[in-house]
């Protein structure tokens, strides 16, 4: 098993200062792998750590505890030569299509900024690499000269995704790559992401907080919660059968198109907490309608209730009797 | 079935996208392009050259000089012996009008400097550092910029017992900096905390190329168009200064000691203050016109 996964996190804190000594826990003891070629996302609403989790990973973030394996080795520890490497493998695609690309770089220079660091071409393979690229994700080679501002949200994301490809990655995070499209966009984006990661054997760890598009994308899916993984399992069985009460309430709020609903909408009491100071236990238990005393004591762990489908939950396994 | 030698591939054009591809564009190119477009501020460009040309060179060619008093001919309305006519003790004005300009580009000019390499860096300093540093830093600028700038001038010129030039330029730049400062540390921390250094930074590219590639491009361009809008407010201080009598001291001259000076007979002999106020009016102008013309070409959302 071991070597089939690309990443193993284990216990993985991020925490940030905040105000008046305090911290703010954006990702708190999480545990998953990704494996080799797969899309592994993650879900929950926003301010949930998603995208503090996956900066993390690739070391935008220092860690604060825990362990993040990289091909079975520690990522903080990597040599020089091997961080370069790292560096070069593992690539992210941003939520923001307007912030995430320098408004006084032409398109062609923005791609190539990092494939120069890594690769000895010449000026000429160079150019060629851009067009290749552009044409690789949709676009054309007199792109290359314009200007940022000059392309639409689609667009520019597909010089987003262009530059990390530049790299030859291994292993991309996607941060809502596809919040801040318009929706008659998002579907093509999300269709290349995938023809690419086909092509070129590409792992994704996708961020989302659309459930229907990741249902799309996804092999596997972890659910997270104020910092916390509650549920992680394969995406057929996710949306089949939720185990976790936030899952099936996150869940049966997906509109069913075409469908008659059979399933009935659960609603949440209660804001979500503030991540400086959440709920004592199971930090579910202050929305969750099926909290007993053991929940606001005891913070449930990740279990494997059925196979390969992992929940944190006390009242998992009486609840899905 | 269909296979791929069935297709031919309509609407890539492979020649011509090779074309536009090797188009070398950069953005000072396209900057420099959009310049150029601009005619106003090309003329307003060209004027302030012309001027800048004609303030070293006519003093020296001038059969007058500056300072030469010729009693005989007094308050002379211009003519073509003198262009600009003569002040009240004789002296040709034209030659006057041209050496006191020298006086006030000089201030314009080296005063933004001045305060643009000072502002660049102590702000670039207080951005890079950041935590406590930048604290008392900033706290450094507040208390600065908040002092009124004819207060310093006055203590200045008390404290150094003189009203010269330099002085007049000290006291202008001791606290005429901090805006700077405080324009280029928020664009750099601005810049730091986007997504397009994090992507540079995630891909490997050095600090040194990060700072060369992203940050300066996107900080000097601010930079040289609030340098050009300041260069006016120089020239501006200083005419007033000179004209309410802190400023450049007799023998030596300057737009705004001219006016000053014209003022006095404005009623009987108004070219005497004419000349020296439309070029003040003139160079402010041009500057201005110069100033939007930079703001558009380096904007690069108004690229066409
Ligand atoms: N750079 C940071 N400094 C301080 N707090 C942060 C920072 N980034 C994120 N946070 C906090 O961490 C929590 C998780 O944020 P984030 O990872 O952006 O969530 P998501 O991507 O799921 O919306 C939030 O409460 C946010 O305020
Ligand atoms: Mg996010």
């Amino acid at each position: 098993m071991s070597n089939n996964n690309l990443y193993e996190i284990r216990n993985l804190k991020r925490y940030f200062p905040a105000k008046n000594g305090k911290v703010v826990k954006a990702v708190d003891d999480v545990t998953f792998n990704i494996a080799r070629g797969e899309t592994f996302s993650l879900v929950g609403e926003s301010g949930c750590g998603k995208t503090t989790c996956g900066r993390t990973l690739l070391g935008v973030y220092p860690k604060t505890a825990g362990s993040i394996l990289y091909n079975g080795k520690e990522s903080s520890e990597l040599s020089r030569a091997e961080q370069k490497e790292f560096k070069r493998q593992n690539q992210m695609i941003f939520q923001d299509p307007y912030s995430c690309l320098d408004p006084r770089m032409a398109i062609g220079t923005i791609i190539q900024e990092g494939m120069n660091v890594h690769y000895d071409y010449t000026p000429a393979e160079r150019n060629e690499k851009v067009r290749e690229l552009l044409y690789k994700v949709g676009l054309t080679a007199d792109f290359a000269s314009r200007f940022p501002h000059e392309l639409s949200g689609g667009q520019r994301q597909r010089i987003g995704i262009a530059r990390a490809l530049a790299m030859n990655p291994s292993f991309i995070v996607c941060d809502e790559p596809i919040a801040a499209l318009d929706v008659s966009i998002q579907a093509q984006v999300i269709n290349l992401m995938i023809d690419l990661q086909q092509e070129m054997g590409l792992t994704y760890l996708f961020i989302s907080h659309d459930l229907s598009m990741v249902r799309h994308i996804s092999d596997r899916i972890g659910v997270m919660y104020l910092g916390s993984l509650v549920e992680v399992s394969a995406s057929g069985p996710l949306y089949e059968k939720p185990l976790h009460p936030y899952t099936k309430a996150l869940f049966s709020a997906i509109p069913d198109i075409g469908k008659r609903s059979t399933k009935e909408r659960i609603r949440l009491q209660g804001e979500i907490p503030n991540p400086m100071n959440p709920p004592p236990g199971c930090k579910f238990s202050s929305r969750c309608p099926y909290v007993t005393d053991r929940c606001s004591h005891e913070a449930p762990q990740l279990q494997e209730l059925e196979p390969d489908h992992f929940v944190a939950c006390h009242m998992a396994a009486v609840l899905n009797k | 079935m269909f296979e791929e030698k069935d297709f031919t591939i309509i609407g890539a054009d492979a020649e011509r996208g090779e074309a536009f591809a090797r188009k070398p564009v950069t953005y000072w190119g396209d900057a420099f392009r959009r310049f150029k477009e601009n005619k106003v501020a090309v003329v307003a460009f060209v004027v302030l050259f012309l001027l800048v040309i004609s303030v070293i060179v006519v003093p020296i060619l001038s059969p007058y000089d500056y300072t030469k008093q010729d009693l005989r001919s007094r308050k002379e309305w211009p003519s073509a012996e003198h262009i600009f006519g003569t002040d009240s003790l004789g002296r040709d004005l034209f030659t006057r009008v041209f050496q006191g300009g020298r006086v006030s580009l000089a201030i314009g000019i080296i005063g933004a400097a001045v305060v643009a390499i000072v502002g660049c860096i102590y702000g670039g300093i207080a951005a890079y550092f950041g935590g406590w540093v930048d604290m008392a830093m900033m706290r450094v600028v507040e208390v600065l910029s908040s002092v009124p700038n004819l207060l310093v001038i006055i203590m200045m010129s008390l404290l150094f017992d003189s009203s010269s030039v330099s002085t007049l330029l000290f006291a202008m730049c001791i606290t005429g900096w901090c805006p700077v400062a405080r324009l280029v540390r928020s664009q750099m921390l601005q810049i730091s905390a986007s997504e397009y250094v994090m992507a540079a930074r995630v891909m490997g590219v050095s600090p040194l190329k990060i700072v060369l590639t992203h940050m300066i491009p996107n900080t000097i361009s601010l930079i040289i168009v609030n340098i050009t809008f300041r260069i006016p407010g120089f020239i501006f201080s200083e005419a007033f200064l000179s004209y309410v009598g802190l400023g450049v001291q007799p023998p030596s001259t300057s737009w705004g000691a001219l006016a000053s000076e014209g003022q006095v007979t404005l009623s009987f002999y108004p070219y005497m203050m004419f000349f020296p106020a439309f070029f003040i009016a003139l160079t402010m102008l041009c500057f201005t016109l110069m100033g939007d013309g930079l703001r558009d070409a380096l904007d690069p959302k108004l690229r066409r």
